[in-house]
């Protein structure tokens, strides 16, 4: 499907290169190696607490609630001074008007999913008001899931087209694009869908919604991220990485971050480029902060529940 | 509209990626509290430590520093024979006549007991041979143990490998093994020899001797009967002893062309029995429908695992030209993120060069391609002030003919050539007096299949590189080797089979 009138030619991506799982998985398992000691440890946590998108994306969410979660995204942890921030706060559209508000003066971004969250089972139509809806409400960034039906029955350019669409709808606004990487299967799908967010104008690619079982693993991540990397090549554009589920200790998000600097190296190194969605990471990493510190764990009840 | 934003994109060809990051990991060293080893050692004979006759000793060190470890007795042609004569008395006194599920047991007890103390055999390892701790760790202190389970259970099942046939044991075996892999190169020849009812004189390799030295107190504790194995440290001059002594049965080595031509020479004539496990310079072909990343990490494998010190290590790559330029600029920026240094650093990933010897030979082969006029990409890493080390390095648009494609360089160093079809990498491939391991890198099984069958060479691996297992048959073709170790196939190196 190439098209003209753009900087890059978009490939056929029926021709997107193709993943070995062993060979991925087994890559993927060496960044676990890395062992992660003393000051690298400390700055690393530090790091990873900055690239957190704090998320409550619940069908009960209330006003209260995001107010709630938006104070501990600029409170972490008040007994330890000298703490970032988190990257941003991450709610349903109608909840970012309340998130604006309360974040405010913060510097902390208010993410949004849009576009029929979480299944994308919507018609375009809704899926762009949703998108305007959250933008107009004040989102710095959206959120979108990918047609995944669609993608399954080979019909990429819509796929491709909707992107470009919401990501139109976006105006300012930084897009993050939602794979649901579970419900693509192969790696090589999964390769696939990243080089279509990618050309059809993603800021971010995403792995998971969070609420699909099992979630994004850490190849899934780098199939991800190597695509990422493979856009740079070829187009000179940066593209930021954003694995979401499951990801709720500390280690693993030090393994995340091997593999984000030995894959892409420095310039993805920060909140701009690299994102974590999670809901209870915050708390596991100041606690190995907290560890690192003092030497002795703490008991969780020390660390405040959002 | 997509991809339009002018701003910050740059030509292709002037993208780098930067993986000198702001944050770096702080040193995790192995603590070398869990491994002791004597400060001198003697020669292991007959279930004792006994002084060499020769009355001399040699210093063993650490190649990261450059630091004496210990000092190893040499055995000399007398000490040699006091070895092949305990093993021949345990021979036909104790091991020969023993139920073969007694023999079991012995070498179940050594696999255990490796595996009980792996953490100090892998400091050691890594102390004596220079090899990262990551991998002595991972693969080979466990996979060294993993031989010794996997034949412990043939002893008493001989009859199955060997359908509606006797196998009947050889008597003394004399085996002589490499520095590269010095635990687990113990293992592969130690294993088979007494599963099949015979008793062993070993000789490790003069730079690393420590791990047999820890291994032969192993066999003391596992009560193996004396004599059974034996291990004689030593030089060139021991291990020809060990060739031209008369009373052994058979000789395994593994090491290069050079000394294996040598002694094919001196056996010629005898009855012993002989295997070989030579030198190489495999072909990794990689099509242009491969998985390129992960094509990429097996070359990493297949090249810089243990710096390159594998005999079926994957030095000349064959890249599709159609993707060359891809391949080439991702292998560069990945060897950027390998890490050099301390040995027993966690996260090493390419540790010192065994010894001066090989660091020389190293360095006279980067001379020789950058002579040869090749464009030579190496990491842009620091190395340790002392010690013997080698950046990662890779030639580029390599011929043929050149040297660096043809000879056997044994460092972390990799040469690259192009080829456009099937018919012209197979040609070329095969193109080489070696033939122990290569590698095929495709999206298509058929094509898989059309490459192995048509490729000489001992090991093919399919989309991947460097792979062992116990239950595998690993050697060579031509000037890499003949006979088998490992596997079932590693058994019959070492019976005489009868109807």
């Amino acid at each position: 499907m190439p098209k003209t009138g753009m900087l890059t030619t978009i490939p056929d991506f029926t021709l997107t290169p193709r993943i070995d799982q062993v060979g991925a998985e087994e890559r993927a398992s060496r960044f676990t190696k890395r062992s992660i000691k003393k000051e690298a440890k400390v700055n690393g946590l530090k790091l990873v607490l900055n690239m957190i998108d704090l998320t409550t994306l619940e069908g009960k969410d209330t006003e209260g609630k995001v107010k709630q979660l938006c104070y501990k995204a600029m409170h972490l942890h008040d007994a330890l001074p000298g703490l970032p921030a988190v990257a941003a706060v991450c709610v349903y559209p109608t909840m970012v008007k309340t998130a604006k508000n309360a974040l405010k003066g913060s510097g902390i971004k208010v993410a949004s999913v849009a576009t029929g969250f979480p299944s994308g089972q919507a018609s375009r139509d809704v899926k762009i008001r949703d998108t305007r809806y959250a933008v107009d409400n004040g989102a710095d960034e959206v959120d979108m899931v990918i047609s995944r039906g669609k993608f399954h029955a080979g019909e990429y350019n819509y796929v491709f087209d909707e992107i470009a669409a919401v990501k139109e709808a976006c105006g300012e606004a930084r897009l993050k694009v939602i794979l649901e990487t579970s419900d693509l299967i192969t790696f090589d799908k999964i390769r696939r869908a990243s080089d279509i967010a990618m050309y059809a104008g993603a800021d971010f690619i995403k792995t998971a919604t969070g609420k699909i079982q099992p979630p994004s693993s850490m190849p899934v991540a780098l199939i991800m991220i190597e695509a990422i990397r493979d856009f740079y090549y070829k187009t000179g554009k940066m593209v930021g990485m954003k694995p979401a589920g499951g990801i709720s200790k500390a280690k693993v998000a030090l393994h995340y971050l091997v593999m984000v600097k030995e894959v892409l190296g420095e310039a993805w190194m920060n909140n701009h480029w690299f994102r974590f969605g999670a809901s209870s990471l915050a708390n596991d990493v100041l606690m190995q902060i907290m560890k690192e510190k003092t030497g002795v764990y703490q008991c969780a009840s020390y660390f405040s529940i959002d | 509209m997509p991809v339009t934003n002018k701003k910050n994109i740059k030509k292709s060809n002037t993208i780098k990626l930067k993986f000198d990051t702001g944050w770096s990991y702080a040193p995790a060293p192995e603590s070398k509290s869990s491994a002791s080893f004597n400060k001198q050692y003697d020669l292991f004979i007959n279930g004792e430590w006994v002084n060499p006759l020769s009355h001399k000793y040699f210093d063993t060190i650490n190649p990261a520093n450059e630091e004496k470890l210990a000092e190893v007795a040499e055995a000399n042609a007398a000490d040699v024979d006091r070895a092949v004569k305990a093993a021949r008395n345990a021979y036909e006194k104790v091991w020969k006549k023993m139920p073969a599920k007694e023999r079991a047991k012995y070498i179940f007890r050594i696999a255990r007991m490796i595996q009980e103390r792996a953490r100090e055999f892998a400091i050691i390892e890594s102390m004596d041979g220079g090899k990262p701790i990551r991998e002595s760790r991972d693969f080979d202190i466990p996979t060294a143990a993993n031989h010794f389970f996997y034949y412990a259970g043939w002893a008493d099942k001989l009859e199955y490998a060997f359908p509606n046939r006797n196998s009947n044991s050889l008597g003394v075996a004399g085996q002589i093994i490499p520095w590269n892999f010095p635990m687990l190169m113990a293992a592969w020849k130690i294993a088979p020899a007494l599963a099949t009812g015979n008793t062993v004189v070993l000789k490790p390799a003069e730079t690393t001797p420590l791990t047999a030295m820890k291994l032969a107190e192993v066999i003391r504790e596992s009560g193996l009967p004396e004599g059974v194995v034996n291990i004689v440290s030593g030089g060139g001059a021991t291990g020809a002893a060990i060739v031209n002594h008369p009373d052994i049965n058979k000789i395994a080595f593994t090491g290069s062309t050079e000394v294996g031509k040598l002694i094919q020479r001196a056996v010629a004539g005898t009855n012993k029995k002989v295997t070989l496990e030579l030198g190489g310079k495999a072909a990794n072909i990689i099509f242009e429908d491969a998985p390129i990343d992960q094509a990429v990490e097996g070359v990493i494998n297949g090249v810089y695992f243990n710096q390159g010190h594998v005999c079926c290590a994957g030095s000349r790559l064959y890249v599709q030209e159609s993707v060359a330029k891809e391949l080439i600029r991702k292998l560069r920026d990945r060897i950027e993120t390998l890490i050099v240094g301390d040995p027993l650093d966690k996260n090493t990933d390419i540790g010192a060069i065994n010894s001066r010897q090989q660091l020389d030979t190293i360095h006279k082969y980067l001379k020789i391609g950058k002579d040869e006029g090749y464009q030579m990409y190496e990491s842009s890493c620091s190395l340790p002030a002392k010690g013997y080390w080698c950046r990662p390095t890779i030639f580029t648009d390599v011929a043929q003919s050149a040297r660096i494609a043809q000879e056997e360089i044994f460092g972390p160093v990799l040469a690259i050539l192009t080829f456009r079809t099937d018919d012209e990498v197979i040609q070329k491939a095969n193109n080489t007096p070696y033939g122990l391991s290569a590698g095929v890198w495709t999206d298509k099984g058929s094509k898989i299949f059309n490459m192995t069958k048509r490729m000489r060479a001992g090991v093919i691996w399919a989309n991947t590189f460097n792979k062992f297992d116990p239950t595998s048959p690993f050697g060579g073709y031509k000037e890499s080797g003949y006979g088998r170790e490992g596997g079932l196939h590693g058994l019959l190196p070492y019976v005489n089979l009868s109807n």
